[in-house]
């Protein structure tokens, strides 16, 4: 099969274009997505293809256009919202949580949200506490909305053109660390479904449970790690709510560990979810507890030196999973 | 827009005006010279993340800032360097911050955003836009409550007269009648986007009219002017405890942040606005009023002394240990 490689932000914008050219009620919108090319350059050319009815720049006012895409939506179109970041989404929470999430219940299943709010999420570097959330977790939480992150150009492209196409409001986080990574992407690639992990590395000593940009750090780890004989499978998870359990199950049948790694704080969170259903639907194949990589439990600090302790490094997750398979075997 | 030249009248306060002109000029230079300081540091790669420089904005902060009392109040954006400075924060306690260094004002926990200094009341740079005008009229609320005579200056960009924090900060502020100055530095770009792509109308100061408060409009280009302009408004709220809408027409020389080429305008506009600089024409009028070349050039070795002070502090302090990241977070034991 014929691939390209591409890199993370022009599998992105290859996705949008496509969906856009299929459907018109399909459009952009968001701070800097025209004029400027996109804060992060993800909607480059964009705005000299559609024009400035499809590809549209807004004023700072991130609930108002949260607001506008949602009622949009609900009347038919289907309006791509992007966030600078998803910082700023909290600006918006409530259009998402108390709109976006509820019209469909609320009308008894009259109306539909169509929508897909997208933008760089989680940390990007030494920007400080305002500007590093990992937000998946706030909204995973939300019944009404699907969440969707993935880790590799293919990824990012076929999940895209899913998310555009769902029923449903998307929350679709990317990274901007992610966006210059390159991978193959095959040329017929379509739709990937939604609520789908992925194997990235097959392994049988411990399963490393991760999306994003945190799914490199465990290959990284992986890698390390099976110089001193341990072997890891890395499930990349993509879509997080859906939540795929039974790739989950799966996978720590098979190795009887699992280490969630995640960026954003260790209360609650997706890491806590994917413990608790692990425990629940796997609990006799499990040789030791779950364990879980996350930030630290603070606020992102500025200095250099501390924020890298904060994040989740490659190193952190080598030492977790030496505790995790050394358990039982001393 | 309204034609402006550097070519000032001659002062005619009293004597001590020119004192006092040379004192603001010499806190405009230090800003522009730490802003350069940064930037430089910036491609050395000493400084990180996101660094906004207030090149070009200096007199609204300057001025604005010398129409106050030592205990009022400011808080602004992440564009804060100035207001910092202004304010009375430390050249060296800046210049380590920016290094995420243990001495910098914050510590090294909050960067080039978030410039904080509680005891010359600088309330702090916030990244969100938008988010620390309601905030601001929480401190002005305060004061009232304790009627203790203080002001609270509120700073931000155009950018942010299309958020809801401004319009739910100008609403409360005008309904409870609180001691505030609202001023809208119009540096003409929100990131890469003109103002006339943002908003219904040219105007800033327009956006009073709907919540009933005083307004008032005018161009950076001197120092003095800004000074007196925001003085009437500091006025209305500490005499009357109301607040005011400020529109400041001014003008970044750099571009939104370090990673912004700025090519939405063209080197024409900003030499335009380079030649209308308010540094050089607070300079200018120094010297035409006879403070001296000696005397100039004295305060200026002066500044440059501080500026490279602060960057040999910031280069040879220490960077702050882990133990800061929990007693930061919570007042009191550790919330797990
Ligand atoms: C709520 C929110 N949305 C988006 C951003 C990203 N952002 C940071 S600064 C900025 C432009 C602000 O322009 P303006 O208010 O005019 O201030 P200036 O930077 O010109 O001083 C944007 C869009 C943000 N920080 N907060």
């Amino acid at each position: 099969m014929a691939t390209r490689v591409l890199r993370f932000r022009e599998a992105l914008r290859e996705a949008m274009v496509e969906e856009m050219e299929r459907d018109s009620r399909v459009f952009l919108m968001g701070e800097e997505v025209g004029h400027y090319q996109g804060a992060y350059k993800v909607s480059e050319g964009m705005l000299e293809r559609f024009g400035d009815k499809r590809v549209i720049d807004t004023p700072i006012a991130e609930s108002g256009f949260a607001g506008i895409g949602v009622g949009a939506a609900m009347v038919g179109l289907r309006p791509i919202i992007e966030f600078m970041t998803w910082n700023f989404s909290a600006v918006a929470f409530d259009q998402i949580l108390n709109n976006a999430a509820k019209v469909r219940q609320m009308s008894g299943g009259q109306l539909t949200c169509p929508i897909v709010f997208r933008g760089p999420n989680a940390s990007a570097r030494q920007v400080g506490s305002q500007h590093s959330h990992a937000m998946e977790h706030f909204y995973a939480t939300v019944p009404g909305v699907k969440v969707v992150a993935p880790a590799f150009p293919k990824d990012a492209k076929g999940l895209m053109k899913a998310a555009i196409r769902d029923d449903n409001p998307v929350l679709y986080m990317e990274s901007e660390t992610l966006y210059s990574v390159k991978g193959d992407v095959p040329d017929d690639l379509d739709v990937i479904p939604l609520g789908e992990a992925q194997i990235v590395r097959p392994g049988v000593d411990v399963t490393l449970v991760s999306y994003s940009r945190m799914t490199h750090v465990c290959v990284e780890a992986a890698a390390a790690l099976e110089k001193e004989g341990i072997s890891c499978e890395v499930l990349d998870l993509r879509s997080l709510r859906p939540l795929d359990e039974g790739a989950l199950v799966a996978s720590v049948k098979k190795t009887h560990r699992c280490v969630v790694v995640h960026e954003g704080w260790p209360y609650g969170g997706v890491g806590a979810e994917v413990a608790d259903r692990v425990q629940r639907l796997a609990f006799d194949w499990l040789d030791a507890p779950i364990l879980r990589v996350s930030s630290l439990d603070v606020p992102m600090p500025y200095n250099r030196t501390l924020e890298d302790l904060c994040m989740p490094q490659a190193s952190r997750v080598i030492a977790t999973v030496k505790k995790t398979v050394s358990r039982g075997r001393a | 827009m309204q034609e402006r030249t550097n070519d000032g009248p001659p002062l005619t306060q009293p004597s001590g005006q020119i004192d006092h002109l040379a004192a603001l000029y010499r806190q405009m230079f230090l800003i522009r010279r730490v802003e350069e300081e940064s930037a430089r540091a910036y491609a050395l790669g000493k400084i990180g993340g996101f660094l906004h420089l207030y090149i070009g904005q200096e007199a609204v902060g300057v001025g604005a800032v010398a129409a106050l009392r030592p205990d009022d109040y400011v808080i602004t954006t992440y564009r804060d360097h100035g207001m910092a400075l202004a304010k009375g924060m430390s050249a060296r306690a800046l210049m380590a911050e920016l290094y995420g260094k243990a001495t910098g004002c914050s510590k090294g926990l909050g960067g080039s955003m978030h410039l904080f200094d509680v005891e010359h009341n600088m309330l702090g740079g916030y990244g969100i836009v938008g988010g620390h005008i309601p905030l601001a009229a929480g401190v002005a609320f305060a004061s009232k409550y304790r009627s203790d005579g203080r002001v609270t200056l509120c700073f931000f960009g155009e950018g942010a007269v299309s958020i809801g924090g401004f319009h739910e900060g100008l609403s409360l502020a005008a309904l409870w009648k609180l001691p505030i100055v609202f001023v809208c530095e119009n540096n003409e770009y929100a990131m890469g986007t003109p103002l006339s792509r943002t908003m219904s109308v040219e105007d800033v100061s327009m956006k009073a009219l709907g919540y009933g408060i005083d307004r008032d409009r005018f161009f950076v280009d001197d120092v003095l002017e800004v000074e007196k302009r925001m003085a009437e408004a500091v006025s209305r709220a500490r005499e009357l405890s109301l607040p005011t809408l400020v529109e400041v027409r001014t003008y970044r020389f750099r571009g939104h942040s370090m990673s912004d080429p700025a090519k939405y305008r063209t080197p024409a506009e900003l030499e335009d606005h380079k030649k209308r600089d308010p540094l050089t024409r607070a300079r200018a009028l120094l010297e035409q009023n006879g403070y001296g070349a000696e005397r100039l050039a004295k305060l200026e070795a002066e500044v440059e002394a501080e500026v490279q002070d602060a960057v040999k502090f910031a280069e040879e302090s220490p960077e702050p240990d882990p133990s800061l990241l929990a007693k930061t977070t919570y007042d009191g034991p550790f919330a797990a």
